[in-house]
């Protein structure tokens, strides 16, 4: 296997102005995502785990290093075939849900019938059928969030980037959830990323777990799951799954606390 | 027909048929105020006869003229000075206080800068109106979440393309409310700058029947400003909560 998406020294420094120092955000990281594969990275909360996301994507440029997606360097645009969720609902208030899906697509020029009948199998898989016509605002926040998943799957993209999707949604929501991401991830093929502060969340879903430290943001481990492919939410009831999650905390525990640390000190 | 609407409609129907009877057993004399149901008849012989065609003409294109400048003008301004925050900054305060000043103040030197026509009647009713538009202008697009403007970007869309497609929805229902705004403002300047030195127009209209004391006259073209600017403003105000609920709010 290849890599799809490969990182070389990325560091980010936001830019000090009006008297205030540059903040180191992020890195140098290396990286290599296989193609194929789904990958978490989980770290304590302001290690830059966002800024990392927004490079691949992209949105923000690196300060040094180099970041490339399928054999190609980007610098600072959004390279072809990848596709990003937020964590903030994303969602078109002006649009109904089926033109919210089709947004994509119809910046694509697809024809109409393929945009009717890819956005009804989407509305299918995501469980939002009935609302075809209604406004976000008329939708709960989890509906909110598979419709822009929808709308970013629609394009079907090779790189999937995911910063804290379900962030906001409650804990059974979230695993149900998760098990839709995994029969995505399945279907298409594409390698994912997700940005995550869950820890639970992170082995039950990915095939590798990176974790960050406190800022600036370096990769400190990355611990492999040996999950089969066709796994589902069942196994965090399985011991690895314990094991698997300790693991990852015993790694971060420490840092969790120099980031508190950090917190404390700045503000 | 909702329980609001129905009261609306028995306050209004109970406060004319009041002001009737007033006028009628002569509470109210007729030399200050005539009967609504007078009113009503007088404007509709007033319509009819076509007396009012070229003032009706003057008033409501100076008004468009207004309306569409200040539009216009206001939301060019509006988006300029969000793209610059320096210039925000600056202007800001100035942006808070503009309705303290009575623009009318500046008639005359309007009419010795453009002359005896239209033209400062226009100007009053713009200055009046283009600030509601740029205030609206701003608070719409302040209000676009980030996330949205990156989520153009991943779609690849051009900075024009995400000002078409993604910021002018998003600030639609915030532009409306300065475009309804911008109406009654344009509506209140120029009709209020006939009343001062002006040779046409409603409002110059109003007065003149004002000091002829004709009162059949200017209560009928009173009632008119009235029907018509309350007719405008409460379609476009369905219409707007239309919009508003689509979006969510109450």
């Amino acid at each position: 296997m290849s890599a799809y998406c490969e990182l070389r020294n990325v560091t980010r420094v936001y830019p000090g102005n009006a008297g205030q120092p540059a903040l180191h955000a992020l890195g140098p990281i290396n990286l290599e995502l296989e193609a194929g594969k789904f990958y978490s990275v989980v770290g304590p909360s302001g290690c830059g785990k966002s800024t990392l996301l927004e490079v691949i994507a992209g949105l923000a440029p690196a300060s040094d290093g180099e970041v490339i997606i399928n054999g190609r360097p980007i610098h600072g645009e959004v390279a072809d075939g990848v596709g990003v969720v937020f964590q903030d609902d994303a969602s078109f208030p002006w649009l109904t849900v089926r033109d919210n899906i089709a947004f994509g697509l119809r910046r694509q020029g697809v024809d109409e019938t393929t945009i009717a009948r890819k956005v009804d199998d989407a509305i299918r898989l995501m469980g939002l059928n009935g609302f075809d016509n209604a406004y976000p605002a008329q939708l709960s926040g989890g509906m909110r969030q598979r419709v822009c998943i929808a709308r970013t799957l629609m394009l079907e993209p090779q790189l999937i980037l995911l910063d804290e999707p379900f962030g906001a949604l409650d804990q059974q929501t979230r695993l149900l959830m998760g098990d839709e991401l995994l029969n995505l991830w399945r279907e298409t093929n594409a390698t994912v990323l997700l940005i995550t502060h869950a820890l639970d969340e992170a082995t039950m879903l990915s095939d590798k777990v990176c974790v960050m430290s406190a800022r600036p943001g370096i990769l400190l481990d990355t611990v492999e799951t040996g999950w089969p492919r066709d796994r589902d939410s069942r196994i965090v009831s399985k011991p690895e799954f314990g094991e698997l999650t300790s693991r990852l905390w015993a790694l971060l525990r420490e840092e969790s606390l120099k980031a508190m640390d950090i917190k404390q000190r700045t503000g | 027909m909702k329980r609001a609407t129905k009261v609306r409609i028995v306050v209004l129907v109970g406060a004319v048929v009041f002001v009737e009877l007033l006028c009628r057993v002569g509470i109210i004399p007729r030399f200050t105020m005539i009967p609504p149901s007078e009113m009503a008849i007088g404007l509709y012989h007033l319509l009819a006869s076509g007396k009012m065609n070229s003032d009706l003409v003057t008033t409501l294109s100076s008004v468009a003229i207004s309306l569409c400048a200040s539009v216009v003008v206001g939301t060019t301004a509006g988006a300029l000075i969000h793209a610059w925050p320096r210039v925000r900054r600056t202007i800001d305060p100035l942006l808070a206080t503009y309705y303290s000043v009575p623009v009318f103040v500046f008639y005359p030197m309007f009419i010795v800068l453009f002359g005896l026509n239209d033209i400062p009647k226009i100007v009053i009713g713009f200055l009046y109106a283009v600030a509601a538009v740029v205030i609206n202008t701003l608070n719409g697009l302040d209000r676009i979440p980030p996330v949205l403007l990156k989520t153009g970007k991943v779609f690849g869309m051009s900075p024009a393309s995400t000002a078409v497609r993604i910021v002018l929805p998003f600030a639609a229902p915030y532009l409306f409310t300065g475009v309804k705004l911008a109406i009654a403002y344009s509506f209140i300047g120029v009709i209020g700058s006939e009343f001062i030195l002006s040779s046409d127009g409603i409002g110059h209209s109003i007065s003149y029947a004002y000091y002829n004391f004709d009162n059949v006259t200017m209560y009928s073209l009173i009632l008119f400003v009235l029907v018509v600017v309350l007719t405008i403003n409460m379609s476009l105000h369905s219409w707007e909560k239309v919009l508003m609920q689509r979006r969510g709010f109450k």
